[in-house]
């Protein structure tokens, strides 16, 4: 008697045990919108003349994008990552593809974790020069001639990167290096999502180029979405 | 060997003029107010200095064929009085001759670049910088803002680093990446680099002008044919020299007016 119910208990807390092992923590999720009070700049046209063969590209010319706005008023081109509160996990072995095409950076924003590996091809008829301005990362710049293999390079530091070309003064982009697994980039509807999160407290950062950051706490319970917005105060210069 | 190097000497004599006189591989037709004068001054230096060659080394060819070594150990012959009055001679003769070509040109050159202001150009600042131009009209206002080199942002398209929110006489400058005028309109560029030395050379105006960091330097001219023309950097300025260019554009004064109403209307 004593025997089946000892062997009852052992099956019932190796029961326990195995099921607490295969159940997965709960993950929550945070999503809001950003947004802008106030005036934006007005963004420009950018003349490509003397690039024939980049100009012949566009239809119409292409605009500057250092501040690009979508309907009611929200931010395209904002990172939203966690900044405290999350485990810095490995590196992920997936490429980030930065494109030189039609002498634009294409993404405008290239997000990246320390250590991933970036790949910068050369889309164009003309030779580039990328130059990266990295002060925390090792600073380079490398001639791209046209339909040559594509760069490869990494960052192990967590930075803001600004790009430009040394060739072509109007092409301007980023290279945003985080910490963090957990990132989103804001498309013209100002939304982002940063799903995963097992419960506990958070800050989390937006960054937008030319208005800077911003950071709020917030706390995940269970499974849920908690909605958090940011707001960028905009000036028209 | 005497015979053969003079007939040597007077075929390409004849030939390398020839290529000259037939025009062969010529200048580009001239579109500027001043290019006459220039051109004129380019076509005496030609002949003057043409001639001069043709007949010197039609004469170096029949010495040689004349007086040339035989071979057969007779005393050769010199010039008369030995090699002193020979040099001497040469000296004189090629020295009278450049110095009648600078008096005579620099009317021309005076004419260009020694002018004062014309009150009535037009003003466009002009910046270098590696490796392309940036050209700045006054806007409605009249007046250039001021350049503060440490705002410049190429990214933010602020290529002359002016300062809107704060300078009124900034914000409504016009800046584009071609060099766009009306025909017939004197203009004057103050140009200024923002980096190295550049250079700023219309083949079509006649006109060159070096870009020397630090200084200012004013530059007059009036196109007088409407037409679309390379503007080429012929100054060593980095690794993207070769790619350094920007395009004049001379526009009729209707179609240069539309174009400034569009630029203000996208400020």
């Amino acid at each position: 008697m004593r025997t089946k119910v000892l062997s009852s208990l052992a099956l019932g807390i190796l029961v326990v045990a195995a099921t607490g092992a295969l159940v997965t923590p709960p993950a929550g999720s945070i999503t809001g919108t950003v947004t802008y009070t106030g005036t934006p700049p007005k963004m420009k046209p950018i003349d490509m003349a003397k690039e024939p063969t980049c100009a012949s590209q566009h239809a119409t010319p292409v605009m500057t994008e250092n501040v690009v706005t979508g309907p009611g008023n929200t931010l395209q081109y904002v990172v939203v990552y966690i900044s405290a509160g999350d485990q810095p996990g490995p590196a992920p072995a997936a490429v980030v593809r930065y494109e030189q095409k039609g002498c634009e950076y294409v993404p405008h924003i290239a997000v990246m974790q320390a250590g991933q590996p970036l790949e910068i091809y050369n889309d164009d008829q003309t030779a580039h020069n990328i130059h990266p301005l990295s002060k925390l990362n090792p600073e380079w710049n490398k001639s791209q001639p046209p339909a040559t293999p594509p760069i490869k390079a990494t960052y192990d530091k967590p930075e803001f990167i600004p790009v430009k070309c040394n060739i072509h003064p109007w092409m301007h982009g980023y290279f945003v290096v985080l910490g963090s697994a957990n990132y989103a980039l804001t498309g013209n509807d100002g939304t982002f999502s940063l799903k995963g999160l097992p419960p506990g407290k958070y800050t989390v950062t937006a960054w937008q180029e030319k208005f800077g950051s911003q950071s709020q706490e917030v706390t995940v319970t269970g499974t849920g979405a908690t909605k958090l917005d940011f707001v960028f105060k905009a000036l028209p210069y | 060997m005497g015979k053969l190097f003079a007939v040597l000497v007077a075929v390409i004599t004849v030939l390398s003029a020839g290529i000259f006189i037939a025009r062969v591989w010529w200048l580009p037709p001239d579109i500027s107010l001043l290019g006459v004068g220039i051109d004129h001054q380019l076509m005496e230096t030609m002949v003057a200095s043409g001639v001069l060659f043709v007949v010197s080394q039609l004469v170096l060819a029949a010495f040689a064929w004349r007086y040339g070594d035989r071979g057969d150990g007779r005393a050769i012959k010199t010039f008369p009085g030995g090699a002193t009055p020979m040099v001497v001679f040469a000296t004189v003769l090629v020295s009278v001759e450049i110095l009648v070509l600078s008096f005579v040109g620099t009317k021309v050159w005076g004419g260009i670049f020694l002018s004062p202001p014309n009150p009535d150009a037009l003003h466009i600042d002009v910046q270098a910088e590696q490796f392309a131009y940036y050209f700045r009209y006054p806007g409605p206002d009249g007046k250039l803002g001021t350049i503060h080199p440490e705002l410049i942002d190429d990214g933010n398209s602020n290529f002359f680093g002016l300062d809107p929110a704060n300078d009124s006489t900034a914000r409504d400058d016009i800046v584009s990446a071609s060099l766009v005028i009306p025909v017939n309109q004197p203009i004057l560029l103050t140009m200024h680099s923002k980096d190295v030395g550049h250079a700023f050379y219309v083949p079509d105006l006649r006109i060159q002008q070096d870009f020397v960091p630090g200084l200012v330097i004013p530059l007059q001219f009036t196109a007088t044919q409407v037409a679309k023309k390379e503007i080429v950097c012929t100054q060593l300025c980095g690794l993207g020299h070769y790619n350094m260019r920007g395009y004049l554009e001379v526009k009729t004064k209707d179609e240069y007016q539309q174009w400034m109403a569009d630029q203000v209307a996208q400020q």
